[in-house]
This record gives structure tokens, C-alpha cells and sequence, in this order.
């Protein structure tokens, strides 16, 4: 699998994005900067990941979506590439325009870096290997998932809604419940499809919790899944 | 040199007089040395640069003298104090090259108290800094918290405010924050504690310092741009706060992190890149301290030209610039030659950068301002003549002898104890800080002691903060040996080997002999554990004149420690297993003198701290890992406030277990489960092992004995006991009801 991570100047899961990439597929990522304005040749995956890309003072994800790089992103989804943004990569995916919705403060109004129960309510690349509950962690201030009810059933009825926060043993959570849906996402929504599902937004970080030496490896569940959909295809 | 060199009469900067340079709170023995040195009155600009030199807080002046008797050497150290950080050899990265570990806590309390937010958030930036100067990419962060009793109208908002300022610059910079301590006392109330502490990994052969070398090298700017903010914060933090305080809130600073996420990628490339002679972080007392520092340790002057700095605002005097502390700034010294690669690494990361000086063979300060020179000083005096006082002290009062025992029985005692704001859970606090980014944190806060892997390696750092300062302001020798020693108990209970320790000194008003005798006596047992345990101090800070309207926090030094695992197997978790049994280790008399049950219970601070015997805490935190290295232990945790208890309950909670303690038949029942008697742990063992692992304890010269067993669904102290899910909640709603969250 040939993967590309963009890197804002403010991205700091950059490096966990790449590693956790190459020890699912074994081949090194390339890192793309934003100032660039074409991805490497020959991609399979362009990651956009977490970070405060550019110091998020404004609406976040707003700058990082007119920096160079993102035009060609918008490019390469547009033909059918598999573009996954996590915490801020999904942010600043929004804000490109390539996934709906719109992520507002936490409920709560504090960052919260947490474990959180995902369970997968959706058939795509990122997700067909996800075949359980998992669990991974969330770290951010402005996670808080909201669309307009139509907007949501559509999302709902297309299957297009990847993870839902949910109980351990895979319940989605209310969307009220706090201890479960932490940031108070509308349905509980953790992550979303595009519409023709190759562009993936998440909340919560598979890259952190994708070894089981920090305590978890369910987030190669996502990576796994991008893997075999390569080999398969 | 005579009057005509530097213009001391220029419309906009005031006449300097005694009375200025009372304000600029320089004393006036200070002001007369001042006159001696140079032979003539200083201009305002000089002045504001004396002031910035000789303050308490860049010149240790009351404390240097005591700070020279701490253990500093060893051969794990690269590099001990007076650098930006300590450095120490903490092995090789998986290629064999050797790796350093870079780390310094420091205090950014006055500013926290006066803006929380902000203060807390440049009290991060600025130990960032220092550790990346030095070449290191920081890996994680700690802070120890000291606030004013929960109940104080001000506590909630400092809380929420500092809690969230660390958070918001941490976060943003993307190192992870991964552990420290917080308290709450009345002798807080009007001066908060930030304590921060980073930790860094670089390789040893690749550590950058501050001394300049090479004459006519350019002195180059680079980081966000200088304006008003922060001007005179040094000279404010070494003074106490009156009624005031809320005045001064324009000396605090305002953080940027993301520019500070730019800056340190921006160094690491440059440093990576050969062009870099020698580095230092502009903090307190920005451009001034920074070119004196580099000047003085390279045994050259400087001239700085101030029209080439980049400010933020118009019309700035070179008072002002010498003296802002604009965050998110570095002075370096480059290879002339290297200048167009410099460049392009600055402007990838659309950085300011500016050459303002150059390095010069005269032992000189020389800054020049819109054609005049503002300040003509000799440069190695600046700091080599700063004053340095030998304080009067005396013993602190012994406090009062221990009183009858509360008549409370065990379990209500605990159930009051877990529930209190200082013994609470802190997942509150550390949820609000990212401690997962970099992926490679192995023990999440809530723990002994934070564990990171070494990235890219089996390895891992171990971290803690940790300091008691009820028994530092009962005894303070006892007190400064007590800190050192619980960091070696948390390093040891997690698995690690100690290594060093960097230390955070906050007292009071150094002028009053009992604040100084706390001083020195906390000095005096810091250095004696250190030398004991070896962990000799590489890096720290003093915060003095912590008092306000007269009254003195407590004393209290906190004490950063860093260990090592050689192998990620060797994490000891805090979780015991259904089943096991916990085995107490160390000699237990039950010691409620100055505890925590005294204290939060009925707010008692009577009777002697528990001793400490250093070669027992080397002989049992040394067993500990044996225990684990031969497969005997399952968990371990260590015994400090609240004792055997507290730890037995903090145990159960972590495994979302009950657990059930047994008494003892000969002492009296809150002795035993409340004492404090130091160099203990509770071990976690399976039933097959315990025999062996008693006969091995034995063997190693240590006091052993059955505590209890793990399971069910109540915590049971002797025949009392709680329900485990009530204990569960209270503890998480400790602090969430203090943040009103």
C-alpha cells in the first residue's frame, strides 16, 4: 500500500499517522507537505492527520483546507482515492468540502483525551475488517459532530455513518450520554463516509492505539482493513 | 567610559535615580554597586538591563549559595545545571548511537496566579523551550499544581484556568502531558503553584548550548515578533504580591503555541542542518538575559543593533525590547556561511528572523537604538558581579505534638479521605491534557509514574513529580529528603531505574530567616537523598517570594524525577489481579505524624513527619524491581500519604476491584492503615509464589507482610468496610465538584 500523510504546520500526529501506517503495511509513508501542490505519484491512501494545523485560532480546519496540498487531495478523492482524515484531518476534510457536517466545540467545552467504544455500522475500505467493537482514544476540543436532521438521515440511510461512540459491548451510545458520546455528537456520530465512501472522517485516533504495547491495538483494525482492500483489488 | 558613550538624556526614557531603580525593585546597596561598576549613572535602558540581570529570579541570588551543595555529578550526567536543561545518558537508540534525556521543571506561579490561563500556558512554552535549545525533541510533560483551599473564591477559577491553560498550549504543540501532582491548602490561597516539567530525547552527540564562540558571528532572531507583553515579568515574579496583584497583569505574557510548534521544528532542522554555533530561548527577561548568557558563556561580548528586531508594534523603546518577554523567541549565534539554508528553513516555516548583533572580542554589551546607543555595559559583570546573598536563617518552630487519634473508624475514614479534593481522583485534570499524542505513552496518568517508550525503541522513560510540603514546613530536611525519596519510590514502583532528578524550588520571602531556614533545610535533605539514591539534580529553578500580604506558601520543592526501563516487559502495573494477594513491604509503626488523615480529617498539622532512612528506601525500591525481574509481583504501588489504606484502595480502583486489608493485631487500627512511615509498597503476588516471594524479602534485609487480597466488591479495612462502587464514585467526584465540572 502506498500512503501519503499531509503535514500542516501544525499537524502533530503526523509521525503517529506514518508510523502506525507502516507497520500495517510495511512500507514507509511518504510525508507531503502543504505548501506542495501535487501527491506523489501512484497513491493508494492519503491520510490527513491530527494536529492544530494551523494553530486552529480560527474555525478549525478552515486554513488547512486553502493550503496548496488540499487541491490536489480534492483531486485524488474526486477520483476515487481513499483520503482518511482523523481528529483534525477531519476537520479540515469538511472544510475542503469532501465530507458533510461540521464539527463545533465539545459539549462539555474542555479537550478531552480519552478511550472511547466505537462500534462500525458501515461497509467500506477503512472499515470491512472492523468486525467487533473497538476501542481507541479520542484527544480533542472540537469533536462535537452536527448536520442538519436531513442531512443526518441521509447519512444514516445511505449507511454512511462509519462509527457511532458506543458501550463496550457495541450498544451505540444515546446521544445524551455523556460518559459514551463525550463530546456530544448528534446520534452519536464518531466518523463519516463520503458519499461515494473512499473519504473517511473519525474523531477518535486508530494511530494511537494500534500496538499493543500502549495498551490496545484495535485502531489496525482500520489500517488492516485499507491493507486487504489493496490486496484484493 | 564616560557619559557621552551611552545618551542618558533622550527625550522618552525617564532620568535615572535611586528612586527609579527602587521601583525597578533593585535595592539600594544594588543601585550603589551598580554606580561602582560602570562609574557613572546608568541609562534608563541599563538600568531596566540590571534589573533584569539581578533579579531573584535570573540571578538565584539568595539561593546560589545553597544550590552549590547539591549533588550534581554522576555518570549518567552530560550535562547538570546551568545549562538551559539537564542532560543524562539514558542509553543507545536502536541503531547503538548513544540517546540523551533533556529535562528541567520550572515555575511560572506569579503569572498563573495574576492570569491563569495565560500564565499556566507560557509556563509550558517556556520549559518547551528550554528543552528543545538544547537539540531535543520534547516527548513529554508534567506539572505539579499547588492551589488555595477548595472552598477559597478564587480556587475554582485558577484551577479551571491553569488546568486549561496547560492543556491548550500542550495540546496544540503535540507533546504528550502525561503526569505531575496537584494540591489544595489554605497557605495557597494567595499565591498558586505551576510547576512545569518537560522531558526531551536527543542523541548525546547532538546536545546544543548557549555559550557563543567565534568573533563577528552573526547573532540571529528568529520566532514570533517582540512586543509590550511580559515587559518587567521577571522582576515581577521576585517580589511578593499585595493587594495589587490583579494590577499586574499586564507583565504577564501571551502564549502561542502553534508558533512554538514552528519554532521547534524550525531549530531541529536548523540544528540537524550544521548551521547552528550555539542557541539560547529568550524567557524571562527576553533579549537581555538571552545575549548575556550567550556572551558570557562564551566569553565574548555582543552588540545588538534593536532596529532589526522584529516587533509587534510600532514606536517600542529599546527599554522595552530588552526587556519584553514576548514568548516564542530564539537568539542564536550561525555559521555566517549558512546563512542561505537558514534562511529557507525559516521561511518554510514562515518564521520572523532577523540578524540584530553580532559576537564581538570586547567584553561588551552594546546596544544601539534609532542611532543612539542605548546601553554600553560589561557584558561578563552582568551576570559575574550579580549579588549574591548569604540570608539569615533559623530552624523553623517544631510543630505541635501529635494529639489523640480522630475517633473515626477506618473505613469511614477512607471513604472521607477518597473523597476529599486532594485525594480524589485527578482524571479531571489530566483528560483536559493530550497524553497519548506521539503514540508511544505506555502508562497513562494516574499511575506511580508516567511511562513513554523511547520511540523507536523497547525502552522507555519513566516520569514522576513529586514533593509533601505538610512535612516540609514541619521539618524541612526531613521534608526535602521525603520528596526526593517518593519520586525514587514512584520510579522504582513503575519498574525503572532512577536516574537524575531536576528540582522546583518554591518558598516564600527569602528575606525572613525562618522562609530561609525552610530553604536551607529542605536543601540540606534534598541533597542527602539525591547523593543516596543517586540521582543526582541536573536542572532546576527557584521560585522565591511566594507570599502575599505577608503570608508564606508552604514550603515546597518539588522534585521531577526521570528512571529508565530497559525493556517495556519490565512495566510494573499499579492493577493487581482478582485473587492475588498484596504483600506490604517495609517497615510499618504507624506514623500519623503531619498526615494526611490528621490534616484533611480535622485539619490538624501536629507531631514530627515520618523519617526517612535512605538506605532502607535504595534496599526495598531495589527489591521491588528484583521482585518483578524474577516473575514474583504482579503489581506494585507505593505507600506515601494515607498510607496503607489509601494505596490499597488506589490498587482496587485501578483494577475495578474490591479488596479486603486485614488489621493488625498489636497496633492500633488507624496507625496501621493511615500511618505514614515511609520506604513501603504494596505488592500484588498470585497465591502459588507467596511463600518464595516472603523468604526472598526476607533475604533482602526488608519487613514483609500479608496485607490482604484482591477481589469482590467492597474495600474492607479489618472489619469495616465500603461499598466498592461508592468508593468508585466519590473518588471520581472529587475534583470535578471542587471545578464545579
Amino acid at each position: 500500500m502506498r500512503a501519503a500523510v499531509v503535514v500542516f504546520p501544525g499537524s502533530n500526529c503526523d509521525r503517529d499517522m506514518a508510523v502506525a501506517l507502516g507497520a500495517a503495511s510495511g512500507q514507509a509513508a511518504s510525508m507531503v507537505w502543504h505548501k506542495d501542490s501535487a501527491l506523489p505519484p501512484g497513491l493508494d491512501l492519503v491520510a490527513v492527520p491530527g494536529g492544530f494545523s494551523f494553530g486552529d485560532y480560527l474555525r478549525v480546519g478552515a486554513i488547512a483546507a486553502q493550503s496548496p496540498i488540499m487541491a490536489a487531495v480534492r483531486e485524488f478523492a474526486r477520483a476515487g482515492g481513499l483520503v482518511l482524515g482523523v481528529c483534525n484531518g477531519w476537520q479540515v476534510l469538511i472544510e475542503a468540502g469532501l465530507l458533510p457536517g461540521a464539527l463545533m466545540r465539545n459539549a462539555g467545552l474542555s479537550f478531552l483525551c480519552r478511550d472511547v467504544h466505537l462500534v462500525c455500522q458501515a461497509v467500506s475500505a477503512f472499515t470491512h475488517r472492523v468486525d467487533r467493537p473497538i476501542r481507541i482514544p479520542i484527544g480533542h476540543h472540537d469533536g462535537c459532530f452536527v448536520a442538519e436532521p436531513e442531512a443526518l438521515d441521509r447519512l444514516e440511510d445511505e449507511g454512511r455513518i462509519a462509527f457511532r461512540y458506543a458501550a463496550p459491548d457495541g450498544t451505540p451510545a444515546a446521544e445524551g450520554d455523556r460518559a459514551l458520546n463525550p463530546n456530544g455528537s448528534m446520534r452519536a456520530i464518531a466518523g463519516v463516509l463520503s458519499e461515494n465512501r473512499r473519504v473517511l472522517g473519525m474523531m477518535p485516533h486508530p494511530e494511537r492505539l494500534a500496538d499493543p504495547a500502549l495498551g490496545g491495538a484495535d485502531g489496525r483494525l482500520v489500517f488492516k482493513s485499507v491493507l486487504s482492500q489493496m490486496e484484493t483489488a | 567610559m564616560n557619559d557621552r558613550d551611552v545618551d542618558a538624556t533622550l527625550p522618552s526614557e525617564p532620568p535615572v535615580t535611586q528612586a527609579l531603580a527602587a521601583a525597578h525593585g533593585l535595592t539600594a546597596d544594588e543601585y550603589q554597586r551598580i554606580l561602582d561598576l560602570i562609574g557613572r549613572t546608568p541609562s534608563f535602558t541599563e538600568l531596566g538591563i540590571f534589573s533584569a540581570m539581578w533579579n531573584e529570579h535570573c540571578s538565584y541570588k539568595s539561593s546560589k549559595r545553597w544550590l552549590r551543595t547539591l549533588p550534581t555529578e554522576g555518570p549518567q550526567v552530560i550535562h547538570g545545571p546551568g545549562e538551559n536543561a539537564g542532560v543524562i545518558a539514558i542509553g543507545p537508540d536502536a541503531e547503538g548511537r548513544p540517546l540523551a534525556c533533556v529535562f528541567k521543571m520550572e515555575s511560572h506561579n506569579h503569572p498563573s496566579f495574576i492570569e491563569p490561563y495565560q500564565g499556566a500556558a507560557t509556563g509550558v512554552g517556556g520549559i518547551l523551550r528550554d528543552v528543545f535549545t538544547m537539540g531535543a525533541r520534547p516527548v513529554a510533560a508534567l506539572n505539579a499544581l499547588s492551589f488555595g483551599d477548595p472552598e477559597h473564591p478564587r480556587t475554582r477559577a485558577l484551577l479551571s484556568g491553569v488546568v486549561q491553560g496547560i492543556g491548550g498550549y500542550g495540546n496544540a504543540f503535540g507533546v504528550p502531558t502525561v503526569g505531575g501532582e496537584l494540591r489544595f491548602h489554605p497557605a495557597y490561597n494567595g499565591n498558586c503553584l505551576v510547576n512545569a516539567m518537560a522531558v526531551g530525547l536527543a542523541h548525546a552527540d547532538a546536545i546544543f548550548l548557549s555559550a557563543a564562540s567565534g568573533i563577528g558571528m552573526p547573532v540571529v532572531y528568529l520566532g514570533a515578533k517582540t512586543g509590550r507583553d511580559g515587559v518587567g515579568g521577571a522582576t515581577m515574579a521576585s517580589a511578593e504580591f499585595g493587594e495589587d496583584a490583579e494590577e499586574k497583569r499586564p507583565t504577564v505574557q501571551v502564549g502561542d503555541p502553534f508558533t512554538e510548534k514552528r519554532l521547534l521544528e524550525a531549530c531541529l532542522e536548523l540544528m540537524a542542518s550544521g548551521a547552528v554555533i550555539s542557541i539560547q530561548d529568550m524567557g524571562a527577561a527576553g533579549l537581555t538575559c538571552s545575549a548575556v548568557e550567550m556572551g558570557d558563556k562564551g566569553g565574548l561580548g555582543i552588540e545588538l543593533d534593536l532596529d532589526a528586531v522584529p516587533c509587534r508594534e510600532d514606536g517600542m523603546s529599546a527599554y522595552e525590547m530588552m526587556l519584553s518577554e514576548s514568548q516564542e523567541r530564539m537568539l542564536m549565534v550561525l555559521r555566517p556561511e549558512r546563512e542561505a539554508e537558514a534562511k529557507a528553513i525559516f521561511d518554510k516555516w514562515d518564521l520572523d528572523f532577523a540578524i540584530v548583533g553580532r559576537t564581538i572580542a570586547e567584553d561588551r554589551f552594546l546596544v544601539r537604538h534609532a542611532g543612539a546607543v542605548r546601553a554600553d555595559l560589561p557584558l561578563a559583570a552582568l551576570s559575574g558581579t550579580a549579588p549574591e546573598y548569604d540570608r539569615p536563617f533559623m530552624p523553623p518552630f517544631p510543630p505541635p505534638p501529635l494529639g489523640d487519634l480522630p475517633d473515626i473508624d477506618p473505613a469511614t475514614a477512607l471513604g472521607r479521605l477518597i473523597a476529599s479534593p486532594n485525594y480524589g481522583s485527578r482524571r479531571w485534570v489530566w483528560e483536559q491534557y493530550d497524553h497519548m499524542v506521539m503514540a508511544d505513552t505506555v502508562v497513562r496518568p494516574g499511575s506511580d509514574a508516567a511511562v513513554v517508550r523511547i520511540h523507536g525503541t523497547n525502552r522507555a522513560l519513566a516520569l514522576t513529580a513529586d514533593v509533601t510540603p505538610r512535612y516540609c514546613a514541619a521539618e524541612p530536611e526531613t521534608g526535602g529528603m521525603q520528596a526526593v525519596a517518593e519520586a525514587y519510590r514512584n520510579l522504582c514502583a513503575t519498574g525503572a531505574r532512577p536516574l537524575a532528578v531536576t528540582d522546583n524550588l518554591n518558598f516564600g520571602n527569602p528575606e525572613k530567616a525562618e522562609i530561609m531556614g525552610q530553604f536551607v533545610g529542605c536543601i540540606r535533605g534534598i541533597g542527602a537523598a539525591c547523593a543516596a539514591l543517586d540521582m543526582p539534580v541536573v536542572s532546576g529553578n527557584v521560585s522565591l517570594y511566594n507570599e502575599t500580604d505577608g503570608k508564606a506558601i508552604l514550603p515546597t520543592p518539588t522534585i521531577g524525577a526521570v528512571g529508565v526501563l530497559d525493556d517495556l516487559a519490565d512495566v510494573i502495573p499499579m492493577a493487581p489481579g482478582d485473587g492475588d494477594t498484596l504483600v506490604l513491604l517495609g517497615q510499618t509503626e504507624g506514623l500519623l505524624g503531619q498526615s494526611a488523615l490528621l490534616w484533611e480529617l480535622e485539619g490538624r498539622a501536629e507531631g514530627d513527619p515520618p523519617p526517612v532512612d535512605l538506605e532502607a528506601e535504595r534496599r526495598v525500591g531495589e527489591l521491588v524491581r528484583a521482585l518483578k525481574a524474577e516473575g514474583m509481583i504482579t503489581a506494585a504501588h507505593d505507600l506515601s500519604d494515607g498510607g496503607l489504606a489509601l494505596a490499597a484502595a488506589e490498587m482496587a480502583l485501578a483494577a475495578g476491584l474490591g479488596v479486603a486489608v486485614e488489621a493488625h493485631g498489636e497496633m492500633r487500627p488507624l496507625e496501621w492503615f493511615f500511618g505514614e512511615d515511609q520506604g513501603r509498597y504494596l505488592v500484588a503476588a498470585r497465591d502459588e509464589v507467596l511463600t518464595a516471594l516472603v523468604a526472598r524479602v526476607l533475604d533482602a534485609g526488608v519487613a514483609v507482610r500479608r496485607a490482604g487480597r484482591v477481589g469482590g466488591s467492597a474495600i474492607r479495612l479489618g472489619a469495616f468496610e465500603l461499598p466498592l462502587a461508592d468508593v468508585a464514585a466519590a473518588h471520581a467526584d472529587a475534583l470535578p465538584a471542587v471545578a464545579g465540572a
